[in-house]
């Protein structure tokens, strides 16, 4: 055994806050470690100690060390005392202390060797990825970011995985490359994508992900809807919020992780959690009527809560008994203790009022408890009970059980918090100063009328590839949609006319194309109805000696046609160019293209749809309607098509998403998607002109997936450098730019011929 | 003498086990009184067709069912001619044969069969009360005692699922839906013999799912399926695995749909 003393002469060491903790230290140390492990932690601090970076340093690691080695072994103290060397090598210095302190957050959550040693590596390359360099040579330019990430660790480790910490870490490096302050926003967890990315990355059941399924949940089980309204548990630390109900909505927890399994039942899943918690709050809709909270002190209003929450509890285990199981594995199960003079046991003793009040097994001797748990058992078994029913119970049990202490201020908190539980606060009606008299509003000033109800839509986010990180940015790009205003129809009429005669060949093609309702199949073995032609013909075969033909029956077949078609148009700057050799503009070509198009379609009666595109960074995609699928093909489609006009970028990737949604959502055994672009997507705020293309190319797959076959026609001579990149063999360049009207609808009708 | 014995075969010997949600019972039988033809509107599996089976039974009258299919043409119902050795031979079709004798004649999801096929009812359905076989060069008066039940589902969204007002408006029409949770506890309960705790349970289950109707699920869960449950049940299966096998797999693919009945079923049977 080694002693203190002989320990202690190795620590030569002048810092004297060190010396003054270093017992203090190092019999903890002791205690968590083995004698091997005393001796590397001593040698440790030693070599920390002269690598002269302050005594911080050193009493980080002193502290934090033997809790680290205990959770994922000795052999690490040799490890994170290497590391510590070469990271003072380095520019980053200063980030030595928040390194140190990371690592006991790292070990708790880490808890293996292996993943531990990952974490040290993704550090390293973390000050690597993000030091600047010149001219590709690490420079002697410190990190800025890396103090900030080891700072934001701790806590991030508790929300993700170690892959997901490598994810998140990704993206602000990549993210941000030219843009240091930014990056350090990311990396403090201040900027939204850096939120953004977290949750995604987060461990658990993502609310936003299971929404339908409890919106199902309410209105099978509960027959009623809410809005829910998410919030987040990660950012407030002091004051957990709880879910409540108001008149917006049903407020609830972003994410749920799995509930620990208990003694009684098996561990409970996120969306499970999510369930319970609605239970309890469709119970409360349902049964609960407010009562006037004004009369009552805070202790009797929370008595009064517990019974009411109790109450409904048990009227819903009426309707759906397996509530009670899982109700009873989220809530607390407190234990009766000892009771320490000064401390509040208020919560403590209604907790166990609750659980007993739940679960019929719950063990306690309490006299109160037991008295008040038979009284609300036998007026419930009784029937009719409502909320003002519990008020009697709520007052006679808090004055019954009181307790001198119950109003110290330090109350006891364990095992207390019912966290599927909400606040109740639609339980209470206050009485407020103004309540009595009823002025009468002063007119409100009429409000500035805004250009139209679409200007006021909430723009639609949509996620973009990243190709270079192989992944989605969500939420990346904010989409907004409107009605394209209105110019002049008879521009439109005009053009049609113009092309009359093509208008008269198409037509020829059309009435060819169109379906026939029922087809007659004959010749066939068995069928709906019997071919007198043919049977007679086969009869005289028979009669006549010959092998009769025993094809004798007909049958119909329909020749139905169900395509939804929906025309995207590229309106960027691009558009307004005059070709080479052309009198008109593509803006105008392509007016009379889609107007033939549509006019074509219509005669098909196909639903069919016209949007149009064009974008001004990320942060504004604007996606134009020309015509709905339902729409005529009539005077207010035909003028806004007259008014199409071209300006901005070409973001196509969100736009492909959008005009998927819709026609995603159209009912047609096929769907077609037409993509008419007159060159390669790119946008001001993009430098790398592939990025663009990757996403369209994403977004063309995803497409696809969906069943959406998509089309591109380009009218860009050299597009075929990106175009088969992004739409595969589906697309057709039209080089002749002024045989677009005539082109566009021939490449439709063959498509769907 | 042979066609006697062949209408024989569609009269109803034993009680079809009906309940009765309010008066239809009066109301079919006045309908019957007057010949009036009779449309039965309702979800699937609520007790259209059994509603007309036990109506047959207690009017004591052959019942002859058809159920309708798109493949279904006119010659399908009306009848047609058969190739034998010595050249062709006709063949009454089952609408013939019930107006040749006095049959209560059925035609079930009338709005799956194609709409030009529908239309050779027409002439049986008004004053005329006649069949004209016009391939066989015969017109058929029918018998006095025959009437025609048609039933389809209103709940179909689709444009081309529908009847003609033609069609339509030559009928005395009766809503049939899912009975209240009393009612249908009962009829799971006669039907099955299963307790009534059980029973009560299953039509928590069909009511949730019902709930979720348009949502995601074409049509809530049936009686007819609460009845095969309550059977499976009734064979030794336990409740929880007999509710999925006969309740939720049947009816959904969607799997948020699947999970919030599968839950339901965890939180009311325990």
């Amino acid at each position: 055994m080694t002693t203190m003393q002989d320990t202690r002469r190795r620590l030569v060491c002048n810092f004297s806050r060190v010396q003054s903790v270093f017992d203090d230290c190092l019999a903890h140390a002791q205690m968590k470690l083995s004698d091997a492990g005393v001796d590397a932690y001593v040698d440790g601090a030693q070599v920390i100690c002269k690598m002269g970076r302050g005594e911080e340093p050193v009493l980080v690691f002193l502290e934090e060390m033997p809790l680290v080695a205990a959770q994922v072994g000795e052999e690490i103290i040799a490890e994170v005392v290497e590391f510590t060397r070469k990271l003072a090598r380095t520019p980053n210095s200063k980030a030595i202390p928040p390194f140190l302190q990371s690592l006991a957050a790292a070990a708790r959550h880490l808890e293996s060797h292996q993943l531990f040693r990952e974490y040290l590596q993704l550090v390293w390359q973390t000050m690597e990825r993000t030091s600047p360099k010149v001219h590709g040579i690490d420079s002697m330019y410190t990190s800025e970011c890396l103090p900030d990430f080891l700072k934001s660790a701790p806590f991030l480790l508790g929300q993700l995985s170690l892959g997901g910490l490598k994810n998140w870490v990704d993206y602000g490096i990549k993210g941000y490359p030219n843009d240091p302050e930014r990056q350090r926003d990311y990396f403090l967890l201040q900027s939204a994508d850096s939120r953004a990315v977290l949750q995604r990355e987060r461990h658990g059941t993502l609310l936003t992900d299971h929404e339908r399924q409890l919106d199902l949940y309410l209105r099978g089980l509960w027959s009623n809807e809410a809005v829910f309204l998410p919030y987040s548990l990660a950012f407030d630390q002091l004051r957990k919020p709880a879910p409540y109900l108001d008149d917006n909505g049903i407020h609830l927890p972003d994410v749920y992780d799995d509930f620990p399994p208990s003694p009684t039942c098996g561990k409970i899943s996120g969306i499970n959690r999510y369930r319970a918690l609605l239970a309890h709050v469709s119970a409360h809709r349902r049964w609960t009527s407010p009562i006037m909270a004004d009369n009552f002190s805070p202790f009797q209003r929370i008595s009064i809560e517990v019974f009411e929450d109790s109450r409904v509890e048990w009227l819903a285990m009426q309707e759906y008994p397996g509530l009670r199981e899982q109700w009873q594995a989220l809530h607390p199960m407190p234990q009766e203790v000892e009771h320490e003079e000064g401390v509040s046991y208020i919560r403590h003793r209604l907790a166990m009022l609750s659980r007993a009040l739940l679960d019929p097994g719950h063990g306690y001797t309490h006299p109160s408890i037991l008295k008040y748990v038979t009284q609300f058992n036998a007026l419930m078994a009784a029937g009719n009970t409502d909320t003002k029913a519990m008020i009697d119970l709520g007052i006679h049990f808090i004055s019954e059980s009181r307790l001198r202490s119950d109003s110290s201020a330090k109350v006891y908190f364990d095992d207390t918090e019912i966290d599927y539980r909400d606040d109740n606060r639609l339980m209470w009606r206050f009485f407020e100063d103004g309540d009595e008299e009823v002025y009468e509003a002063r007119p409100r000033k009429a409000q500035p009328e805004e250009q139209g109800d679409e200007a006021k839509m909430p723009p639609r986010l949509y996620p973009e590839w990243d190709y270079l990180a192989q992944h989605y940015n969500p939420d990346w790009v904010s989409l907004y949609e409107h009605l394209h205003p209105g110019g002049d129809a008879a521009y439109i009429d005009q053009l049609l006319a113009k092309h009359s005669a093509l208008a008269k060949k198409l037509k020829k093609i059309i009435d060819m194309l169109k379906p026939q309702q029922k087809v007659r199949v004959r010749y066939q073995e068995e069928g709906s109805e019997l071919d007198l032609d043919v049977a007679i013909r086969s009869l005289i075969d028979f009669k006549s000696g010959a092998q009769p033909d025993s094809r004798i029956n007909m049958s119909h077949k329909n020749d139905g046609r169900s395509i939804a078609v929906s025309l995207l148009l590229d309106l960027s700057a691009s558009l307004g160019d005059v070709p080479e050799g052309c009198t008109q503009s593509k803006l105008e070509l392509s007016q009379e293209a889609v107007s033939l198009l549509a006019w074509a379609v219509e005669q098909m009666g196909d639903p069919f749809a016209i949007g149009g595109f064009h974008s001004d960074t990320r942060h504004e995609v604007r996606y134009l309607h020309f015509k709905g699928y339902k729409e005529q093909w009539g005077d207010e489609v035909k003028a806004r098509l007259a008014a199409m006009d071209a300006g901005f970028s070409t973001r196509m990737g969100a736009a492909l998403r959008h005009a998927g949604h819709y026609l995603g959502h159209q009912q047609a055994d096929k769907k077609l998607l037409l993509v008419l672009t007159d060159g390669e997507p790119a946008d001001i705020d993009s430098q790398d002109p592939r990025h663009l293309i990757e996403d369209a190319k994403i977004a063309v797959r995803e497409l696809d997936q969906q069943g959406i076959y998509t089309y591109c026609i380009n009218l860009d001579p050299k597009a075929d450098a990106y175009v088969a990149d992004i739409f595969g063999k589906h697309y057709a360049v039209i080089d002749n730019i002024q045989r677009l009207p005539e082109r566009l609808p021939q490449l439709f009708m063959a498509l769907t011929k | 003498m042979s066609q006697q014995f062949e209408i024989n075969q569609y009269r109803i010997n034993d009680e079809p086990y009906y309940q009765e949600q309010a008066n239809e019972v009066s109301l079919y039988e006045a309908a019957y009184a007057a010949r009036l033809p009779v449309m039965l509107k309702g979800p699937t599996g609520c007790g259209k067709s059994r509603f007309v089976e036990h109506m047959a039974w207690r009017l004591g009258k052959p019942l002859i069912t058809v159920a309708c299919n798109e493949d279904m043409t006119a010659s399908d119902l009306v009848g047609r001619y058969l190739l034998d050795a010595n050249g062709t031979r006709w063949l009454d079709g089952p609408l013939t044969l019930a107006a040749r004798h006095g049959a209560i004649c059925y035609l079930d999801e009338i709005v799956e069969a194609r709409q030009d096929t529908t239309v050779v009812i027409h002439p049986l359905t008004d004053h005329r009360r006649t069949l004209p076989l016009d391939k066989k060069g015969e017109l058929v008066a029918a018998h006095s005692d025959f009437q025609l039940v048609i039933s389809y589902n209103p709940g179909y969204q689709s444009l081309m699922k529908d009847l003609k007002q033609s069609t339509k408006q030559r009928f005395a029409a009766m809503e049939f839906d899912y009975p209240s949770a009393v009612l249908e506890s009962a009829i799971v309960c006669k039907e099955t013999g299963i307790d009534a705790g059980t029973a009560s349970r299953l039509v928590k289950i069909g009511e949730v799912a019902r709930n979720l109707k348009g949502h995601g699920l074409d049509e809530g869960i049936s009686t007819r399926l609460l009845v095969y449950a309550a059977t499976l049940i009734n064979g030794g299966i336990a409740p929880r695995d007999a509710c999925r096998m006969a309740l939720v797999r049947p009816i959904t693919d969607d799997k948020d749909i699947r999970d919030t009945l599968d839950h339901a079923i965890d939180a009311v049977f325990v």
